[in-house]
């Protein structure tokens, strides 16, 4: 590999990562506080809204259902609002935490309704509020599948960020497909999937580790 | 059923309406779900300092009434006054700060496994908005108290069923509570475990002098540590009164049939081969308490009524401090008048007979 291609690799190493790294950490921010509504305003929940459940139900398997290759063209109006450009990394991260947001919701609601119904009416029973609740029981307790939960999703964005190379945004699938793909450098699309392999195996490693630590239910 | 039987059986003076010592005072509570009363007009009170045991089966309506308690749970109608306050009708903000005021201890002992031991108990007062170190001091001292000191820093699920509960125990009296609710709390405990348990509770009413209301199914556990009982049934108080007065004096079918396990039965054996008509022997169920019960009750029926009569099956126990005797006795031949002057005898002394039918050879 010429040390072109050597450069251009790390920078589209760098360009997935970042991708990756922003539109995770926005899903997160947004898709947490997504999944804890879902489960608050459902049947029994602590705050028990079934119309407000449902909209949110509704929206959010609407953006699911949409493909991502859709989602990435059809929201171009939007990422030039917000970034300027619908063409880069930046732009990419528009429509990658768009589609991340509601897929990490469901993950979230998922572990946050595992949660004991008996810890919730404890807390009650204290005298806890909801704010109380969700703080020191929901969260804490469902925290091993929030965790999980988020690697999952930063694996997913992983592979999608590799998608929006189709918008320019970069990135190591960007990579692939120009130089590997068309340009028929094989040691290009050697080491795009070798480092792709080591970057999934890093992030599942260290999710891992982490909800190891986290989980206490013995 | 006379729902209305309140603590005036044993205390006359008790019968007065709503009084400062009164921590709990329920009026009429009525609870439906769906097709079902869960509560169908539930009066009680629980004095000061006192444990309250509520006896049914599952579904009798013991968990609806204690969550009605702490306002988990809210009545159709009826009162609920806890140290003199109604709550039916507060909102859930205001009802926190009341909740603060009553300790809950739960069957599944519902401990956060995210928090250690210590973390758990302090929960309470951070929900209050204590200080770290308060809470903390706090802990270490109801942990003590508990015998878990050395368990602080560990996480729930390293703990047995027993220091779970005993976790669950100080975690409920954290706030100080007025008031414990223990529902089912030692539901899922083997039976030594159990003892302690209870042992815990006891001590803890006698020392801090703290009133509680617990729900069980078991009658040991009524028997153990209560001072009243009221016995539930589809939704309804069909008996109450000291622990010791329904244990030798059971009124109700469903305090009798949750008896039957803790109380002497005549053997099934015996009682299959009984017969209404004549026979070699005639069996008689004795019961006597209380007073009744310190004399030398056999040994005087033997010079009143000379003649032979064998003791087939059970015994005195004790509650609350109190002799509880029910006794079998086979008395030979079928003779009327002798069978009469037995019976006589007997409840001249102050116990209750019951001739239950006779067996065609010596059992």
């Amino acid at each position: 590999m010429s040390p072109v291609l050597f450069e251009l690799l790390i920078r589209s190493i760098w360009e997935t990562v970042l991708m990756t790294g922003a539109s995770g950490l926005i899903s997160l921010v947004f898709g947490l506080p997504l999944g804890l509504a879902l489960v608050a305003t459902d049947r029994g929940g602590i705050a028990e809204s079934l119309w407000v459940n449902r909209i949110l139900g509704a929206i959010i398997n609407g953006f699911r259902s949409v493909p991502f290759i859709i989602l990435l063209v059809a929201l171009i109006p939007v990422t030039r609002l917000i970034v300027g450009t619908s063409i880069g990394t930046w732009a990419a991260i528009v429509p990658l935490s768009i589609a991340a947001t509601p897929y990490y919701a469901r993950i979230a609601e998922v572990s946050l309704r595992e949660v004991d119904h008996g810890l919730i009416e404890a807390a009650r029973a204290m005298g806890g509020n909801r704010w109380t609740i969700i703080r020191e029981v929901l969260v804490p307790e469902a925290l091993p599948g929030i965790v999980a939960g988020f690697t999952v999703t930063l694996v997913t964005l992983v592979g999608a960020s590799a998608m929006a190379g189709a918008i320019g945004a970069g990135g190591l699938g960007d990579l692939a497909i120009r130089y590997g793909y068309q340009r028929f450098e094989t040691s290009v699309m050697v080491a795009v999937v070798v480092v792709l392999i080591v970057l999934v195996c890093g992030i599942q490693w260290i999710g891992d580790r982490l909800v190891a630590r986290l989980d206490h239910r013995g | 059923m006379n729902q209305h039987v309140s603590a005036g059986l044993t205390d006359p003076v008790h019968v007065q309406p709503t009084r400062l010592e009164d921590v709990v005072r329920l009026v009429g509570l009525k609870r439906r779900f769906g097709a079902t009363a869960a509560l169908d007009g539930v009066s009680l009170t629980v004095k000061k300092g006192e444990i309250l045991g509520i006896i049914g089966r599952s579904g009798a309506g013991k968990s609806t009434l204690i969550r009605c308690l702490n306002g988990l749970e809210r009545p159709d109608s009826g009162e609920v006054l806890i140290e003199g306050r109604e709550i039916g009708r507060l909102g859930e903000r205001e009802l926190q700060p009341l909740r603060r005021r009553i300790g809950m201890v739960f069957q599944h002992f519902n401990l956060l496994s995210a928090k250690t031991v210590e973390e758990n108990v302090a929960l309470p007062l951070k929900i209050e908005g204590r200080p770290r170190a308060e809470r903390m001091a706090r802990a270490a001292e109801l942990l003590q108290l508990v015998g878990l000191s050395e368990k602080a820093k560990a996480y729930p699920a390293s703990l047995s069923g027993g220091q779970k509960q005993r976790v669950g125990i100080a975690r409920a009296l954290a706030a100080r509570p007025a008031l414990l609710l223990s529902d089912e709390a030692t539901s899922a405990l083997d039976p030594e475990t159990t003892r302690s348990i209870l042992a815990l509770l006891k001590d803890i009413n006698s020392r801090l002098g703290l009133t509680i209301l617990l729900i069980t199914h078991e009658m040991e556990v009524i028997r153990s540590i209560a001072d009243r009982v009221a016995v539930i049934d589809a939704g309804r108080i069909v008996e109450e009164g000291a622990v010791w007065q329904v244990f030798a004096d059971p009124k109700s079918e469903i305090s009798r049939s949750l008896l039957g396990g803790i109380r002497p039965q005549l053997p099934s054996d015996i009682a299959s081969r009984l017969i209404a008509g004549e026979g070699a022997e005639t069996i008689l169920r004795i019961d006597v308490a209380g007073e009744a019960a310190r004399g030398a009750l056999l040994s005087d029926l033997a010079v009143a009524v000379p003649g032979p009569f064998r003791l087939v099956h059970g015994g005195v126990d004790h509650v609350q401090g109190q002799p509880i005797g029910t006794l079998f006795v086979a008395v030979p031949g079928a003779e009327a008048a002798h069978l009469a002057r037995v019976t006589t005898f007997l409840r001249d002394r102050g116990a209750r007979v019951e001739v239950l039918g006779h067996v065609a050879g010596p059992v």
